[in-house]
């Protein structure tokens, strides 16, 4: 896939924007907090435990590749003969700054089931031989193992090729590792795991890669597409589900369960109402309702998108909204919870003796003081809905069929194990990747548990 | 304890109306019962005469909150309002949209789902509390290490696999139960106990854990170690002495959850043909029959109140001191 950089239209989905958001006001309050010498200690804790650095590099590799399959464009396409030169037109096909680095595997396309790394179709076909006589056999792949000249060299290419992969992998693991050893040349954190870490995963990463092009590694779906394609490019939506459903709740959820804790009275019955109300009704079937709305209203309309992928991403944004909306009960009453206590403390009751402003109490006593309760709900949110976006999408309610994702991966290759000879890698690929990031946000979030939850901390100190 | 009992179902009618004012908003007023006649009849060629005869049939041809053109009381009653939102307070769900009816449906396909569910629930507990207190005896050796290890993996497998996964080994490969149906009467077990299990094996990883951590609390506290003292064995005193003191907290994550097993649960009844309310519920998402999927949101709702209002009374049976007032 060779690019002129001059012909290229950018490709601007809100939800790219969202998570770049995310990405520097998060960087934002983390420097905020280096300036807080309890926090400091937290994370110190976290990052102190070879375990934190581990999951924090695995976590933090999807979140990379998840930011660079966030940056969209629009390809232009050749003109015509006997067209004017000077409009441009513009592929209908959105492509991703990931599928620049992934090279050609998301266009190496089959026609049906292929098993992993093999050179031959997985089903039989009518065939015509040299001498015009018809036969059934395996077909052979059209992308797979192409640059072979003799079927026979395919398993000391296998090799040779998967030395290859890795070794680049390492370099720029090496590389990397390098930058890091070099930044870090005082410090007490266990850096010889994160470097091993960044290790594993460049060489894992360069072998896929390298060998995705050549072969299919996870084989091929019933439409022909390369497994390992939409396992990867699953990590966007997997990534950005986990982050932005918390976080367009949040803004509702802290400031009315502060001001529920904080107020109290006729506020705290709203709030409390408010939420009762929400959490009544039953999560799954209030996503499907607004998911099913929502998809109406997006194809009565069609006139707001321009191409097939913000309709996608629209519903998109409204389900990390919905979800976002199904867990807000939660927050809000920890919050509140917390909020009556820290304003029945000295220091609350002297500020308004002192006659400090409500706003101001608000956000120079109070929030800081339940700032962990946020952190903690967001680190162990994260996975959560990583795993609600897969039984969400199975149903037909979660993120729009066309959209690379885990959990249509899975409702596509729901029955495939059930056929003979049985289809397993489908199941296998979305399987890998999401349980890798899931556990690796589970241990992490445990770890985040234990240095900010104020009862563990009383607990360690006895 | 009556009267408080009172005073909750009564401050559960404000709830209700809430649920019923949100789901008619996103019923009715996100998209016009025309739009929602367009999207099931198909976009482009349809004519506005099949638009208003869908709507017409359906019963969704009412003003939304109010007819001027009625007379009377009808004013307020000739809407959709009352007619398809509020109507769910009688318990009278109306009909579906391909017209069968909605409240002889949920009547029919309960038992099923409560021949999966409850089993299910209270096998997932027991199996849960067993495997923590487990765990909490070796707390602090290499084993309770392992075993959080195992459970936090556990608990990283989406739900799916478990179920794919069950059924292609048990069902596929061994061919020990059928791998999906249902049958009435007591031959249900065969079609049942793969699900069950399924469900139970799916569940241990989060709720051990979450037992682990309340046993722990009470594990090492001085009535415990009393009972140590006078020669209970370690089973004895997780069992006799921890397990009861940390039945608070149980009570609050399950009682809640009892009245709303008649729902079923929506992955396995699918998965495995269990004619139940979950897979109605999914056919109903599925072939976006609102009208079913707005009596289930009702249902849903005055379940879970239930279920807020037997967790209170539960407490006050567990743990004498509890006084509601």
């Amino acid at each position: 896939m060779d690019i002129d950089i001059f012909s290229v239209k950018p490709v601007i989905l809100w939800t790219d924007i969202m998570i770049w958001l995310l990405v520097i006001s998060a960087s934002a309050f983390l420097l905020m907090l280096r300036q807080n010498p309890e926090a400091r200690a937290q994370w110190r804790q976290v990052f102190s435990s070879r375990l934190g650095m581990v999951t924090f590099v695995i976590i933090l590799s999807y979140i990379a590749l998840a930011l660079v399959d966030s940056l969209h464009f629009r390809k232009a396409l050749p003109p015509v003969e006997g067209q004017n030169s000077s409009t441009v037109y513009y592929s209908n096909t959105v492509h991703s700054v990931l599928d620049l680095a992934l090279g050609e595997m998301g266009e190496l396309k089959e026609r049906s089931y292929s098993a992993p790394l093999s050179l031959k179709s997985f089903t039989k076909e009518n065939m015509i031989d040299a001498s015009g006589e018809p036969y059934r056999d395996y077909p052979d792949l059209q992308h797979a193992g192409s640059h072979l000249n003799d079927p026979a060299d395919y398993n000391t290419d296998l090799l040779l090729q998967s030395a290859t992969g890795m070794g680049k992998g390492l370099i720029v693991g090496l590389i990397l590792c390098t930058l890091l050893k070099m930044s870090t040349r005082r410090s007490t954190f266990p850096w010889g795991a994160a470097m091993a870490t960044i290790l594993v995963i460049a060489m894992v990463l360069g072998w896929l890669i390298h060998m995705g092009n050549l072969y299919h590694v996870l084989g091929t779906d019933r439409a022909g597409n390369d497994a390992l394609y939409a396992s990867i490019k699953g990590i966007r939506t997997g990534v950005l589900i986990g982050t932005l459903a918390t976080l367009i709740m949040m803004p509702i959820a802290i400031t009315l369960g502060i001001f529920a804790g904080y107020f109290r009275g006729w506020v705290d019955d709203v709030v409390q109402y408010l939420y009762t109300t929400l959490s009544s009704i039953p999560g799954i079937l209030l996503i499907a309702a607004a998911i099913l709305q929502f998809q109406v209203f997006i194809d009565l309309n069609p006139g707001y998108f321009e191409v097939g992928l913000e309709k996608a991403d629209a519903r998109f944004l409204g389900l990390c909204f919905i979800l976002g909306i199904t867990s807000w009960a939660g927050l809000c009453r920890l919050l509140r919870a917390e909020t009556l206590k820290i304003s029945q403390l000295p220091y609350v009751q002297a500020a308004h003796a002192f006659g400090v402003s409500h706003i101001r109490v608000i956000s120079r006593h109070i929030l800081p003081n339940v700032m962990h309760i946020i952190l903690i709900t967001f680190v162990l949110d994260f996975s959560g809905l990583i795993l609600a976006e897969a039984v969400l999408s199975y149903i037909g309610v979660g993120v729009d069929s066309t959209m690379p994702s885990w959990g249509n991966m899975i409702n596509l290759a729901r029955s495939e194990l059930s056929q003979d000879p049985v289809v397993w890698w489908n199941l296998i690929g979305a399987f890998f990747f999401m349980f890798t990031l899931v556990l690796s946000a589970n241990l992490f979030s445990d770890l985040v548990n234990d240095a900010f939850n104020p009862k563990n901390r009383q607990e360690r100190a006895v | 304890m009556f009267a408080y009992i009172i005073r909750r179902l009564l401050y559960a009618i404000p709830i209700l109306i809430g649920v019923n004012l949100i789901t008619f908003f996103l019923f009715f007023v996100v998209n016009s019962p025309g739009d929602v006649a367009r999207a099931h009849l198909g976009e482009k060629y349809v004519t506005q005469d099949a638009i208003d005869n869908w709507v017409q049939e359906k019963g969704y041809h009412y003003p939304l909150m109010f007819n001027g053109e009625a007379e009377g009381l009808a004013k307020a009653t000739d809407t959709i309002f009352f007619q398809k939102s509020l109507k769910l307070f009688t318990f009278d769900f109306g009909q579906a949209d391909d017209g069968r009816n909605i409240s002889s449906d949920v009547l029919t396909r309960m038992g099923p789902s409560l021949a999966l569910a409850v089993p299910s629930f209270i096998i997932g507990i027991w199996v849960n509390i067993c495997v923590a207190l487990v765990v909490v005896m070796f707390r602090g050796t290499r084993l309770d290490k392992a075993a959080i290890a195992l459970l936090v993996s556990l608990m990283s497998i989406s739900g799916l696999f478990y179920i794919i996964g069950g059924q292609y080994i048990v069902a596929t490969l061994w061919r020990l139960v059928p791998i999906s149906g249902f049958e009435p009467g007591p031959m249900a077990w065969k079609f049942l106990i793969l699900p069950i299990i399924i469900g139970v094996v799916s569940g241990i990883g989060l709720g051990a854990r979450w037992y682990r951590t309340l046993f722990l609390e009470s594990a090492d506290q001085d009535f415990a170690r009393t009972a140590r003292a006078k020669g209970v064995s370690e089973l004895g005193v997780l069992f006799r002495h921890v397990l009861p003191n940390a039945l608070l907290p149980i009570l609050t994550g399950i009682v809640v959850v009892i009245p709303s097993l008649f729902m079923g649960s929506l992955l396995m009844e699918a998965f495995f043909g269990i004619p139940g309310l979950g897979s109605y519920m999914l056919d109903a998402i599925r072939a976006q029959d609102f009208a079913i999927v707005r009596t289930m949101v009702f249902v849903g709702s005055v379940l879970y109140i239930i279920g807020l209002i037997l967790t209170d009374i539960s407490y006050t049976i567990a743990d004498p001191r509890v006084r509601l007032n």
